[in-house]
């Protein structure tokens, strides 16, 4: 067995063909690998997902995984980083569940700088409960829970994520294959927390593919340092419009980290309730 | 009875929120604790800041107590409604002291606007000094006070002390309250700390809690121990993030806890239920308190019991254990730390607002126990191996060679999620098996606690907090107590023993419906009379007393 077919398990993929997971999966095995030579040994990865057909991941990667909840990712991460700040900890999200009921979670993790890794397959409609909007729908989006037309504009999640505070925000496509390994690679490699919103299709209910086409560009990322200039690129496009979208990192800084690496000490227990107990006499 | 007012005593201070009622009240306890006594503090007030009514008994024994009196033999009145609403508890020979002019009734005036201000203190400081005028009058010698005065008042002690000593002596002497002889004394500690101590024997790693009265005492006891005891504390967005965090912790081999109460609990329960399904171990500390809702959050109540027994969806194996005294609460909380990852499934603690932020000397010396380590694992491993009791050994990543994998959909024995029949239907096995070793490791002396005449044919029965009143009342009737510690699994064997004989039963409660009443029904019980209370208060000894009468005759 080659390292790249032990990456995968025996799990049978139940996603639709030409749906974007595949580029996502594809991408992350390449930089596991690449990190792995590099030597990152793949057992201090752990994939956190949540619910939706995005978070199927978890069942077909052979690395260590907390398949959790809808909305969810983040927490759980969290957890599991400040337990072991050594882990490379990675969120699989899905736009229904990151955006909208993990919100909250989204926007503390980026307040708190959590050392993780956040990706979110967006492909701006629920896939596995058939096709209604989500966050991230254009106006006038017609599903099954909005027949006569979404009434509400999408979240521009790119400015959300700087108004928020994280220190690693950027953009990707899933057909765009080099550039989205490369985007992954630096938001794991990224001290802090890192957010990757890919654009990706639905093949059964909202499929973009020839729009995003003619409308992405890459970024020269030369100014990412710059959080004003990072708000501007930001507005280029609001997931609505039909602007030229721009793909990249659009910011990129330092803050503290946590969780701070310190030397846990052992206390024996019984000998630290029994100072308790005197202190408290 | 005449005999026992030597050993005993209780004080009520009251006074506006704000002016440190709760400080002051800590202090007497203290006072008590240093002449040998054992102290259980009641404390009652509003959910405001400033201004309202607040105020603490504070009872001293001879023996352990778990509850309060309605009797008090002193009243220290920082307000007037103090005076107004608890001097028809005075006992005969009872006094008050009260803050003069601002109050007006019998008894010791001390000015202590006037002393706060002859040392330049702060208003807040009004509370030390009539503590010290306590002390003056209860016969209480000068270096025992002072001596607990140095050691509680940590900051501004010296002026403290200047207004302590000047409060001191402008009291007279109106009774003298002996030291117990020959006892010690004895730790303090708050219903929630107890709780979080025990957390700590038991070997938690991490405390994760977003504040939430009543329960906010354990985390702020484990934050302000969190570096000396090596564990992390996290105060994370809100109580789903919690349970969550919680998981992730557990999942990476730190053993974890989180506390909250009803409101809070309510946003768990989906975690709770991915804790049973995913099998991630978790203890959560359940502190109640009125409701529906917001309700009454700074008032007590025992009507979440079946709400925590069924919480979360689907079925699975859940540890309840609802502690009534300073030992058990430590006792359970170390327990449920090594049940829940032992076998992998959340445990509770259920507490209340009485127990939590009452303030206890212990009833024995709390005991730290070695618990065995946790079976390895065989590999290759499989994070749901099938075993003869259910429960799958667990590995902790990064592991060289070895998935680790936890899932909340049905999944196969790696981890993998599966929606096959067979597979499904060998899950639930699992599930049940545990549930089933669950049951036989808790089902065993100290489950259930007896006490009273445990030969009586009448029974008061009760759960959680009320113990302490009910154990009174029971001795004082000749009647039998029987009470559940453990709630989930229902100790049936220990329950059946408590109860042989009995042929009538009592059972009390701080809800409206009688709630473990529904459960013992259950298991084939019935109960004759439910004395039920859903006011936010606890019984008083004597309330309860004549209730029990009432329904016994
Ligand atoms: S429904 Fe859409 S998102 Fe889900 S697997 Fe199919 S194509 Fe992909």
């Amino acid at each position: 067995m080659t390292s790249e077919e032990s990456l995968v398990t025996q799990a049978q993929n139940t996603w639709c063909p030409g749906c974007g997971n595949f580029a996502i999966q594809h991408a992350m095995k390449f930089v596991i690998q690449e990190l792995e030579a590099e030597g990152i040994s793949r057992d201090q990865f752990v994939l956190v997902s949540g619910i939706g057909c995005h978070a199927k991941i978890a069942d077909y990667f052979q690395l260590n995984s907390f398949y959790s909840l809808h909305g969810r990712t983040i927490p759980v991460a969290t957890g599991i980083k400040m337990a072991n700040p050594d882990l490379k900890v990675i969120c699989f999200a899905g736009d229904g569940d990151l955006y909208a009921e993990g919100l909250d979670h989204l926007i503390h993790a980026a307040k708190r700088n959590i050392d993780i890794t956040v990706i979110c397959h967006n492909n701006r409609v629920y896939g596995l409960t058939t096709g209604q909007y989500t966050p991230t729908s254009p106006y006038g989006y017609k599903g099954k829970s909005t027949p006569q037309g979404l009434h509400e504009y999408p979240l521009n999640v790119i400015e959300l994520l700087l108004g928020s505070g994280a220190t690693f925000v950027s953009r990707a496509y899933t057909r765009r294959l080099p550039h989205l390994r490369r985007i992954f690679r630096e938001a794991i490699m990224h001290p802090g927390f890192a957010h990757v919103d890919v654009l990706q299709i639905c093949a059964s209910f909202f499929n973009m593919t020839t729009w995003y086409d003619e409308r992405i560009y890459e970024t020269s990322e030369s100014n990412a340092g710059l959080f004003e200039f990072a708000c501007r690129t930001a507005q280029q496009w609001n997931y609505n419009d039909d602007a030229k979208i721009p793909i990249g990192i659009f910011f990129k800084t330092k803050k503290p980290v946590l969780p701070e690496k310190k030397i846990k000490k052992e206390v024996n227990r019984s000998n630290l309730v029994k100072t308790i107990l005197d202190r408290a006499t | 009875m005449e005999a026992e007012q030597l050993s005993e005593y209780s004080v009520l201070i009251g006074g506006k929120a704000g002016d440190g009622i709760a400080q002051a009240g800590q202090l007497i306890a203290s006072i008590f604790s240093e002449l040998g006594y054992y102290v259980y503090q009641y404390i009652d007030y509003p959910s405001l800041i400033k201004g309202g009514h607040n105020f603490c008994i504070i009872r001293a024994s001879d023996k352990p107590v778990f509850t309060h009196r309605t009797g008090v033999d002193l009243i220290l009145a920082l307000d007037q409604k103090t005076v107004d609403l608890h001097t028809s508890n005075l006992t005969t020979k009872g006094t008050v002291i009260y803050d003069s002019p601002k109050v007006k009734t019998e008894g010791q005036a001390l000015p202590i606007e006037e002393i706060v201000a002859q040392f330049k203190g702060r208003a807040i400081m009004g509370n030390t000094a009539i503590v010290a005028g306590f002390c003056g009058c209860a016969g209480i010698p000068w270096n025992l006070a002072e001596s607990v005065f140095r050691k509680k008042l940590t900051k501004e002690t010296d002026i403290n002390l200047l207004i302590a000593r000047e409060a001191f002596s402008r009291t007279t002497r109106c009774m003298q309250i002996h030291p117990v002889e020959g006892a010690s004394p004895r730790p303090l500690l708050s219903g929630n700390e107890w709780i979080g101590l025990g957390l700590l024997a038991g070997g938690i790693d991490a405390y994760v809690a977003y504040p939430m009265t009543p329960s906010s005492g354990v985390l702020h006891f484990l934050a302000s121990v969190a570096d000396e005891a090596g564990i992390d504390v996290v105060h994370p967005e809100s109580e789903i993030a919690v349970i969550l965090m919680a998981l992730g912790f557990a999942y990476a081999g730190k053993k974890a806890a989180v506390g909250t109460s009803g409101g809070g609990f309510c946003l768990m329960t989906e975690g709770l239920s991915l804790a049973g399904m995913s099998e991630v171990p978790i203890v959560i500390v359940l502190s109640q308190r009125g409701g529906p809702s917001t309700g009454l959050p700074t008032y007590t109540a025992q009507s979440d019991l079946l709400f925590t027994c069924h919480a979360g969806q689907g079925e699975f194996p859940r540890f309840i254990a609802a502690p009534a005294t300073p030992v058990e609460a430590f006792k359970w909380a170390a327990e449920s730390v090594q049940l829940a990852w032992r076998l992998q499934i959340p445990a509770f603690i259920l507490s209340d607002k009485t127990l939590s932020e009452g303030i206890y000397t212990p009833e024995t010396t709390p005991e730290v126990r070695a618990y065995p380590p946790l079976p390895s694992p065989s590999y290759p491993y499989k994070r749901y191996a099938d075993t003869p009791d259910g429960i799958s050994p667990i590995l902790i990543p990064p592991y060289k060679g070895e998935v680790i994998k936890v899932n909340s959909y049905t999944h196969d024995y790696e981890g993998i999620t599966s929606e096959d029949s067979e597979m499904s239907i060998a899950m639930v096995h699992k599930r049940l098996r545990k549930a089933e070793k669950l049951s036989a490791m808790t089902d065993k002396p100290g489950a259930v606690i007896c006490g009273g005449s445990v030969k009586a044919k009448t029974a008061i029965l009760c759960w959680g907090s009320p113990r302490g009143v009910c154990n009174e009342v029971a001795q004082e009737l000749n009647m039998r107590l029987v009470s559940p510690v453990v709630i989930s699994p229902f100790p049936a064997g220990e329950f059946r023993k408590a109860m042989e004989g009995v042929e009538k039963v009592i059972l009390v409660e701080d809800s409206s419906t009688g709630q473990l009443d529904k459960i013992l029904s259950l298991e084939g019980y019935r109960t004759d009379e439910l004395i039920l209370r859903y006011d936010g208060r606890p019984f008083a000894v004597e309330e309860l007393l004549e209730k029990v009468r009432r329904v016994a005759s």
